[in-house]
């Protein structure tokens, strides 16, 4: 439980310069209540519970895991579009200097959020039907009131050129255009205040496979000539070991492992990264013959009530009793830059 | 060749729109021999549902209608049975799994019940003995304590187990076929990587036939003998899951195994892309459907719909004017990326 956690003190000068954001023993709780005219709060559910990690300056980090292990609630705990329940977000703001996000004053995070920007998953729900497209892509640009209008205008056509979109494109509405489009235009409003980092959540999971590779192929055109910084979410680990530099997975609202690509995908250590590898079907029937699955027993069970000790312990295929289902792996740095939190980790080739 | 099971020839399935007519599935012929696993890919609207849908008889007029074609199984023509007829093939011989197990089972009854109506439907046996096959049919797919879930209600099992119990009932009448329509997309992998392992366990075992309908070539490398991919309502190319993966024939395949993120893939490279979007089913262009994506298109694409021919290995197919001219397996679809040291 959070109460355990030592809180470091904040100290903003500690950000290495290599680093954008820090985030400290992070937590987000949702209250489970119960009654109807006497609410009353009953549990909890941790979605995400006690995670420490950095984005580094101009790198793409991967967060993957299944669903509701905490890896969207992190996304939006970070941008502080959910409120922490403990923790916090250091960023390195490029006007602001270095501000915590999870305490900073509505004014400033205001202020910090024009270098922040999240591209949602569905590109149905996420763009307002009513408004045309040139609106939804200087909808930023007027919050922050930034230009004249025409001024708006203008910034409007760029971005659509620079998401492969047509200027012309700017006077209609959503529902003209495809799914793929459509994230293009979610992508140009990101981008229109101009973010030094960008959350992703899911970009490409709602996309057929050949929009999927448009739309990966623009994220990396545009990090490239921005130097924009990404946190990428997705349950696709196959899409993630494409467009990431360094990738975290995440259990039941853990950080489990976290290291650089090639370490992930070629040299895990921790058992539920090995099961989760060596489920990804890999489109070669060949290779699939010959691949052997950890198929792991039962399924994930409910953040309300996890287990005690690893939170994976029910499910992991090396568990030793008396250990795993008591004592809580640290997350621990096992060799230069491969973070894991397992009892008994252990290489395994699973890729 | 074997014996057939299902021969699918030249079939069209129309729907009727406000905004015109869908030709959703346009003039696709194809067989099933026994025990085969076929995979049917391509993208959302290519038409692939709604081919299985027809193979079932699901598909209701006035809003759709198969408009020509015939569907052979076991040496009948399907769409020339009653309803009574078709019931009894329906979920007797040929049995569907849904991509939502949720709304595919009914919330108020139990899943005991539910099997259950499925087992006495299609057997005759009596409700003592029709529990005790479903009882056998749960613990097929791996559900332990099947006799007291026979009892739970669908919100009480997980996702995961939702679909093994859609396997259960698929299953409980030893069905020749069994259509699963996109039956992991809902699932997360390690559960899609156990659901798939049951499955392909007990179809060889039974040997049932599958057609896997799925938009996950991945999936299909794992699971499928044959594959058909499909384009705009019509078959682009099929092949043995081998031939399509590593010499596959049409461009729209070579393309789409190209913009795919490969686990496996550690050099960082540029994705394909295949430029544009699939044509509108409603306002099919004359000539080749892909023709407008395609970067091999010559003058006669524009002209004529091009037949699916053997090209590539014996038996492997595809529609395409320049599938036998066209080396594709030597062109490179993939390209290093230009830049992969972002961070240091």
């Amino acid at each position: 439980m959070s109460d355990t956690v030592e809180r470091v003190e904040p100290d903003a000068s500690q950000l290495p310069d290599d680093v954008l954001m820090r985030v400290n023993h992070l937590v987000k709780e949702f209250p489970i209540s119960k009654g109807v005219f006497f609410k009353k709060q009953v549990g909890a559910v941790q979605a995400v519970s006690d995670i420490s990690f950095e984005i580094r300056q101009g790198e793409t980090l991967g967060l993957v895991g299944e669903s509701g292990c905490g890896k969207s609630t992190t996304a939006r705990t970070i941008l502080r579009l959910l409120e922490p329940t403990a923790g916090d977000v250091f960023f390195r703001s490029k006007e602001h200097g270095v501000v915590n996000v999870a305490t900073a004053e509505r004014s400033k995070l205001r202020d910090v959020r024009e270098e922040i920007q999240i591209v949602f998953q569905d590109p149905y729900a996420s763009l307002n039907p009513r408004m045309t497209v040139a609106s939804i892509i200087a909808e930023p640009l007027t919050v922050h009131d930034e230009g004249s209008k025409q001024e708006r205008l203008d910034r409007v056509k760029e971005l659509l050129k620079i998401v492969g979109l047509q200027p012309e494109h700017a006077n209609r509405y959503p529902h003209e255009f495809s799914g793929g489009q459509r994230q293009r235009i979610g992508i140009a409003r990101a981008l229109a205040l101009r973010p030094t980092f960008m959350v992703l959540d899911e970009p490409v999971s709602a996309l057929d496979v050949s929009i999927q590779a448009q739309v990966l192929n623009l994220l990396d055109d545009l990090q490239n000539e921005f130097g924009l910084t990404y946190l990428f979410i997705a349950h696709d680990l196959s899409v993630v070991r494409h467009i990431s530099n360094r990738v975290a997975v995440m259990y039941l609202g853990k950080m489990v492992e976290l290291a650089d690509r090639e370490t992930l995908y070629d040299r895990p250590m921790h058992p539920y990264t090995h099961a989760l590898l060596s489920a990804v079907p890999i489109p070669d029937p060949t290779i699939e013959l010959n691949r052997e699955r950890i198929l792991l027993e039962g399924d994930i069970p409910h953040p309300s009530n996890p287990p005690s000790g690893c939170r994976f312990n029910t499910r992991c295929p090396i568990a030793k009793e008396g250990l795993c289902d008591v004592e809580e792996p640290e997350f621990h740095e096992i060799e230069p830059d491969h973070w894991i939190a397992c009892h008994f980790p252990e290489i395994k080739h699973v890729v | 060749m074997a014996e057939k099971l299902l021969s699918v020839q030249d079939l069209r399935t129309y729907f009727s729109t406000e905004e015109g007519i869908v030709r959703a599935v346009d003039g696709i012929s194809f067989d099933l021999e026994p025990g085969e696993r076929r995979g049917v890919v391509g993208e959302s609207g290519s038409g692939k549902s709604v081919t299985a849908m027809s193979v079932m008889g699901l598909i209701e007029p006035p809003a759709g209608e198969i408009v020509t074609g015939t569907i052979e199984f076991k040496g009948d023509n399907l769409l020339s049975l009653g309803e009574d007829e078709m019931q009894a093939v329906r979920g007797g011989k040929i049995a569907m799994i849904f991509q939502d197990p949720m709304t595919a089972l009914n919330p108020v009854y139990t899943v005991g019940d539910q099997l259950m109506e499925t087992i006495m439907l299609h057997q005759n046996v009596s409700k003592a003995e029709a529990r005790t096959i479903a009882a056998k049919a749960l613990e097929d797919v791996q559900i332990p304590d099947p006799v007291s879930k026979l009892e739970e209600y669908p919100h009480q099992f997980s996702g995961g187990m939702r679909q093994r119990v859609m396997i259960a009932m698929g299953l409980s009448c030893n069905p020749d076929l069994l259509i699963a329509d996109e039956p992991t997309t809902a699932l997360d992998v390690t559960t899609q990587a156990q659901i798939m392992d049951l499955m392909l366990k007990l179809a060889a075992e039974r040997g049932t036939a599958v057609l896997l309908i799925t938009h996950d070539l991945g999936v299909v490398a794992g699971f499928c003998d044959t594959v058909q991919v499909m384009y705009a309502g019509g078959i682009v190319e099929s092949g043995t899951a081998d031939d399509i993966f590593h010499n596959p024939q049409h461009p729209y395949t070579w393309g789409l195994l190209g913009s795919m993120t490969r686990l496996d893939e550690a050099q960082q490279v540029r994705l394909h892309s295949i430029a544009g979007a699939p044509p509108s089913v409603i306002d099919l262009p004359v000539g080749c459907r892909f023709k407008s994506r395609c970067e091999f298109a010559v003058e006669i694409c524009d002209r004529v719909l091009p037949a699916l021919r053997e090209s590539g290995s014996p038996g492997q197919v595809a529609a395409c004017h320049r599938a036998n001219e066209l080396d594709l397996k030597a062109l490179s679809v993939r390209t290093p990326a230009k830049t992969d040291e972002v961070a240091s």
